[in-house]
């Protein structure tokens, strides 16, 4: 039938059709955040990636980058086939081999340096979160040069929180979303815990009954919805807290009682200047260390003191004096260099604004208690009827982390946290499992001895408790081509993976043989000074071999690194491989109990790649590694991850994944269960537990919780976790720069080992702001994480970059006048080591004397599947270009990392630059442009989902159904909203009225 | 041209929060993801690997700063943008073929690709620019505001939703029929003062906008004027005790007299 031209022809909407033949879960891993994920697929194909709901750490909900998961999943960037490089370093010349090959081929490397000197493999992984296994595979493999890439992201935050409440900030705590009144964010924090950071301050700001303040030198993501933007200079939020603890001080608004039973602030410590033992603490002759007990009148094992006296010197048995921690700590704080008038100019931030932070902090604490009737019990069987909730709670990542004085400033916080009383109570910042554990926590690093064909006698990565902890050797030098645990950088708690290619070129502490990484951009946004990045990959010795003898990476993308590798390795994309996210490692936990998950294959691969994992399982065979092979030479895992997963016990029962062990009813310890991972797939790919209604809160010191956890095997003992405000370990090595005990530094590094190890935290001016004084550098200068693309491994993403794939330099409009900068101007940012050249944005929403630009925006010409022409090479830049990865020479020529002198933190937002806008504004694109990697030629069009668009209209449909966000927080304030949806946003407990 | 329905069943819309709306542009991208291969699809990119990478997209995050000049305060303004199926479309009326049609069950606009002859009227009619051009189809495509999701009974019943709500990691967006005064969407807009966007374009939206709420900022002119005058000591203490000695003193005594 011909129809009626002058009808309007009525569209069959097909509203319901069958979108998927299989929806299957896992875990996504478009960023670090672990989120659970449900994976809809039509004709073998990924047709919609959706947040799974009864997911722990997403609760249903899907940030940018897990929602762009299927334009990485068919990314043209993605690598095909094992390469064997042909050409020159750089050049991009491979030839494509067979798998057998390139495993024969490593194996054939990785053996000959092991049989010789293991140290020789330095072995270092990016972003991957499978760092118990490959940690252990260093260990089996007998070199000590392992880390994953903790220290240059935030092992400031790590360090500083292990050391000083056994538990750190990153995704390992949470703030009490339910009920904290007062929540300080500090610095930027877009990465990690992205979506229940997100999740949480939704929901906080819907109750409506809590204060979001937001410590940042520029105000966006998160901070632009703040009740305040304190838009501070970088590098002096540690002044900023000092003052706010001056002020708390000052007017006694700190948890005396919470100090005195759960912090060391009542522990006496030595006062005999020039002695061995000054500055540790006074102890008994068990060990204990000791108070003064009100109740007894007399000293008094810390951890029984029923009354411990947190003022007062008090004379020991031996005659000498002794001094509690809280009154050094009163000492120290009270002092005026750190009241608000002293160090307003310096923070930039008013002396009037200072104090009435700290009062409104004073008020939410101790004002706005919180009391909920549950009782528990301590480590000492003392009953509580009640748990005391000081509802502030705190957040920083970083923004504290990347500065060399992260450590200390970090430590501030927490200092801050426990003064206030406000740990692991309702309403506060709580940990959450495995945390917290003893501070800090064991093993130690290993590797100070290395044997030819041998494995380490520990583990790599560890925690030193002191100068005899280090891995130096006999005259205190580096034994690690990072130089982590020496006493360049004594609490290296991740390694300097930032360090290695440099040190690896210099030969300094040795050469390297092989260097083998993964999922690390090292050749780019991941290291500091890329042009002199490359130049140590690629530089030659006179005979004509490389300095850096041998490079196998491995990537599932064509990244900047890919270039310079002599073997590569290509990996598969996320929803192609198994993967453990494992509480001997990273897990999924939250503040109420444990949790552990997986990510299993949904799709098949359709190229050559295998999964790393899987081809290190293979190596660790092939290398006949204790680990990884049997006595005959078979392998141990022949059924490859999975096998392992499964199968690898780390202790008695006690494998990578906690849930349906044994028989399939045990949650922590059991023998391994083959059926493991299909009721991890039948309960949507996690494991999560909930704490006993008593262990919930006050952990640390709560007899129930403690049992919980030693029974986990996440303690060693059901002992308190004190708080170590006043750190022993800290003043352990500077008594050693002092010149006491059988592990001291070698002349070069006292001065630097005593200062900045001091027991107690203190502020000091960032390295290279310190360095440049008087020099022309006034400007900070640094990045922010853009919540759609950071952490997001392949940022080359098709959907992404549309939203960013060009980036400016913000600058304060006030200082643009000054430059005489307009939007769109080209401008010179000159740093101490280089310079570069980008476009300017103005703004008002940063700090006057910083500029700042997107994070890892820039790429290489030709990188990452892009054409030549991508913005992101003309049009985007890199701050890394002009940050230094060394300090300015010192007196006798030596070069520091330009790093945190305790852990070896990258500091990658102490930069200072001078800014001049270019004379000639024609000149287009930034600078230093590389040169160009062999580009590919990507399609024109794109038009996913047109060949997975559903089957046609079945049906009817349902009646539709509301959704109204954060219902459960409405429900409350919105008359007739009825309470329903919501997730598990209930809390656990009920507050007292 | 084309005529709207004198009235609607229901007006399905959306409510978006401004006041925690962070900008992570997760609600725009999982609109992308879904809608790629759904009723209006395939959501085309055009140089997707190349020098201008551009394509459709059925929502879209903006963000801007406010500065008010004579305070010197200012806050940075992350707003989502989509379709707001206005009652009075314009992009309707001004259709030539009917292409363009609001649907008489849930009021929700769409455009019917096999009649759309790519004139752009539409376009050009939204005063919201909320319409999206695929050149490469030739068609005009916008926000279904997920009209093969929501009624979808192939997915588990929390799906069945527009894809920008459910995944919206604030929780910033709630989904509902506006036009129904005892809904929970329309009390939430009630409760709190939710607006219409350009009303002045009597377009009457269907979706609502919940404007950012009072903060708890620093009292006005806090960082000017003489400290004394501006500051309160909100914490007691005594302010002639240069480096705390006397209140060290003094907790001494109060621990030795204890």
């Amino acid at each position: 039938m011909i129809p009626n031209p002058f009808e309007t022809v009525k569209e069959t909407v097909d509203v319901a059709p069958r979108v998927a033949d299989e929806v299957k879960t896992t875990t996504c891993y478009m960023c670090a955040c672990r989120c659970g994920i449900r994976v809809h697929l039509k004709n073998g194909a990924v047709r919609y990636i959706e947040g799974n709901p009864d997911h722990p750490v997403n609760k249903g909900v899907l940030c940018a980058k897990g929602s762009a998961g299927i334009m990485n999943h068919y990314s043209p960037a993605r690598l095909t086939k094992p390469l064997k490089r042909v050409g020159a370093r750089g050049s991009g010349e491979f030839e494509e081999i067979e798998w057998d090959e390139a495993l024969a081929l490593a194996t054939e490397w990785l053996g000959e340096v092991r049989a010789r000197d293991p140290r020789k493999l330095a072995f270092f992984t990016g972003r991957d979160q499978s760092q118990s296994l490959t940690g252990w595979w260093a260990a089996q493999y007998g070199t000590p040069n392992f880390a994953a890439h903790g220290g240059f992201c935030s092992v400031n935050m790590a360090a500083a929180g292990l050391y000083t409440l056994g538990g750190a900030f990153w995704e390992f705590g949470e703030p009490d979303w339910d009920r904290t009144r007062y929540f300080m964010l500090f610095g930027v924090a877009e990465d990690h815990d992205s979506n229940p950071i997100k999740i949480g301050l939704g929901k906080m700001r819907t109750r409506g009954d809590a204060k979001f303040v937001s410590i940042n030198p520029v105000r966006t993501g998160y901070s632009a919805i703040a009740d305040e933007w304190i838009g501070l200079r970088p590098g002096t939020d540690g002044l900023f807290v000092f003052a706010l603890i001056h002020e708390l001080l000052r007017a006694e608004k700190v948890d005396f009682a919470y100090l005195g039973r759960y912090t060391n602030s009542a522990w006496l410590v030595i006062d005999a200047p020039g002695e061995a033992d000054d500055g540790l603490f006074a102890r008994n002759a068990d060990g204990d260390p000791l108070v003064w007990d009100a109740e007894t009148g007399g000293l008094h094992p810390a951890l029984s003191a029923a009354s411990p006296v947190l003022v007062g010197a008090r004379t020991l048995e031996d005659g000498r004096k002794a001094v509690p921690v809280f009154e050094l700590m009163a000492r120290r704080y009270l002092r005026d260099e750190h009241s608000p008038d002293a160090v307003a100019e310096r923070v930039g931030i008013s002396a009037a604004t200072i104090r009435r932070i700290a009062a409104e902090l004073a008020e939410a604490a101790f004002e706005q208690e919180i009391v909920v009737e549950q009782p528990w019990t301590d480590w000492l069987g003392r009953r509580h009827d009640r748990i005391v909730g000081r509802p502030v709670s705190m957040h920083g990542m970083r923004g504290i982390s990347a500065h060399s004085n992260g450590f200390h400033t970090c430590r501030a916080i927490h200092l801050l946290q426990a003064l206030l009383g406000s740990v692991d109570t309702p309403g506060g910042w709580r940990y959450k499992a495995p945390f917290p554990k003893p501070i800090p926590p064991g093993p130690k690093p290993a590797g100070v001895t290395t044997a030819p064909n041998t494995p380490l006698g520990g583990m790599p990565i560890g925690n030193p408790t002191g100068p005899e902890d280090l891995i130096v050797d006999d005259a205190g030098q580096p034994l690690r081509i990072d130089k982590a645990y020496s006493w360049e950088h004594p609490l290296a708690a991740h390694g300097l993976m930032h360090m290695v290619l440099h040190n690896a070129w210099a030969g300094d502490p040795y050469p390297v043989d092989v260097l083998m990484m993964y999922m690390a951009n090292m050749a780019w946004n991941s290291s500091m000074n890329v042009p002199a990045t490359i130049k140590y990959l690629t530089d030659k010795n006179p005979d004509g071999s490389y300095k850096i003898p041998k490079f196998i990476y491995a990537d599932a993308f064509a990244s900047e690194t890919v270039a310079y590798a002599d073997l590569v390795l290509p990996d598969t994309t996320y929803l192609e491989r198994w993967d453990c996210i494992s509480l001997l490692d990273r897990p999924i936990s939250s503040a109420h109990g444990p949790g552990d998950a997986i990510r299993q294959p949904v799709c098949a691969p359709d190229r050559d790649v295998r999964p790393f994992q899987e081809v290190l399982i293979d190596l660790g065979a092939r290398l006949q590694l204790p680990g990884f092979a049997h006595e005959d030479g078979t392998p141990k895992y022949p059924g490859g991850y999975p096998d392992y997963i499964v199968n690898h016990q780390r202790g008695p029962g006690i494998g990578p994944l906690a849930g349906w062990r044994g028989d399939g009813d045990s949650f922590g310890r059991g023998e391994p269960n083959p059926d493991q991972l299909d009721r991890y797939i039948e309960n949507g790919c996690f494991c999560a537990q909930d704490f006993p209604d008593d262990a919930q809160y006050m952990k640390p010191f709560n007899r129930a919780y403690l049992d919980y956890a030693h029974r986990m095997g996440w303690m060693p003992s059901a002992e308190p976790v004190i708080f170590q405000l006043y750190s022993e370990t800290l003043q352990k090595f500077r008594l050693a720069a002092r010149g006491h005990g059988a592990h001291q530094p070698p002349p070069e590094h006292r001065d630097r080992v005593a200062q900045y190890f001091d027991p107690l935290p203190f502020w000091y001016a960032p390295f290279e702001e310190a360095a440049l004084e008087g020099g022309d550098f006034p400007i900070h200068a640094i990045t922010q994480r853009p919540m759609h693309m950071y952490h997001s491994w392949g940022s080359q993403n098709a959907w992404l970059r549309q939203i960013t794939s060009k980036n400016r330099l913000f600058i304060h409009d006030d200082l643009a006048d000054a430059l005489g900068v307009r939007d769109e101007d080209w401008i010179w940012v000159h740093g101490h080591v280089g310079k570069l050249r980008c476009r300017a944005r103005r703004m008002r929403g940063t700090n006057p004397s910083t500029v700042w630009t997107w994070n890892a925006i820039g790429k290489r010409k030709g990188a990452w599947g892009l054409s030549q022409a991508a913005p992101e090479a003309s049009d985007g830049f890199l701050l890394n270009h002009v940050i230094s990865d060394l300090l300015p020479e010192r007196e006798g020529g030596h070069r520091y990392s330009n790093s945190d002198p305790v852990t070896g933190q990258a500091a990658w937002y102490d930069l200072r630059v001078r800014i001049e806008r270019c004379e000639d504004q024609s000149a287009e694109g930034c600078v230093p442009a590389f040169e160009a990697l062999d580009a590919p030629h990507p399609p024109p069009i794109l038009q996913y989902g047109a060949d997975v668009k559903a089957d046609p209209c079945r049906a009817e449909g349902v009646p539709c159904r509301e959704w109204i966000g954060n219902r459960h927080e409405y429900a409350a304030s919105v008359e007739g909203l009825a309470d329903g949806h919501g997730g598990d946003a209930t809390p656990k407990l009920k507050a007292a009225e | 041209m084309t005529d709207l329905p004198e009235q609607t069943e229901r007006k399905l819309g959306l409510v978006i929060d401004l006041d925690i709306c962070v900008g992570c542009h997760a609600c725009a991208v999982n609109c992308k993801e879904w809608n790629t291969g759904g009723h209006s699809g395939p959501l085309t990119d055009m140089s997707p690997y190349g020098d201008s990478p551009s394509g459709v997209w059925f929502n879209r995050i903006h963000t801007f700063e406010v500065n008010d000049p004579e305070t010197g305060s200012g806050r940075t303004v992350h707003f989502p943008k989509s379709c707001l199926h206005c009652e009075d479309a314009p992009c309707v009326t001004v259709c030539p073929t009917g292409a363009s049609y609001k649907r008489e069950e849930d009021g929700i606009v769409l455009v019917n690709a096999d009649i759309c002859i790519g004139c752009k009227l539409c376009s050009w009619a939204c005063p919201y620019g909320a319409r999206e051009y695929d050149e490469t189809e030739g068609v005009m495509k916008k926000c279904t505001l997920c009209v093969d999701k929501i009624y979808n009974d192939s997915l588990p019943e929390e799906s069945r939703v527009p894809a920008c709500v459910s995944t919206c990691p604030v929780g910033a967006r709630s989904f509902g029929d506006l036009g129904d005064p005892d809904s929970d969407v329309s009390r939430l807009v009630e409760a709190r003062g939710g607006f219409e966007l350009m009303p002045e374009q009597d377009t009457r939206p269907v979706n609502r906008y919940l404007p950012p709420r009072p903060r708890k900022g620093p009292p006005p002119q806090e960082a000017s004027g003489p400290a004394e005058d501006r500051a309160p000591r909100m914490l007691d203490h005594d302010g002639g005790d240069p480096d705390g000695a006397g209140l060290i003193a003094r907790w001494i005594d109060r621990a030795l007299s204890s």
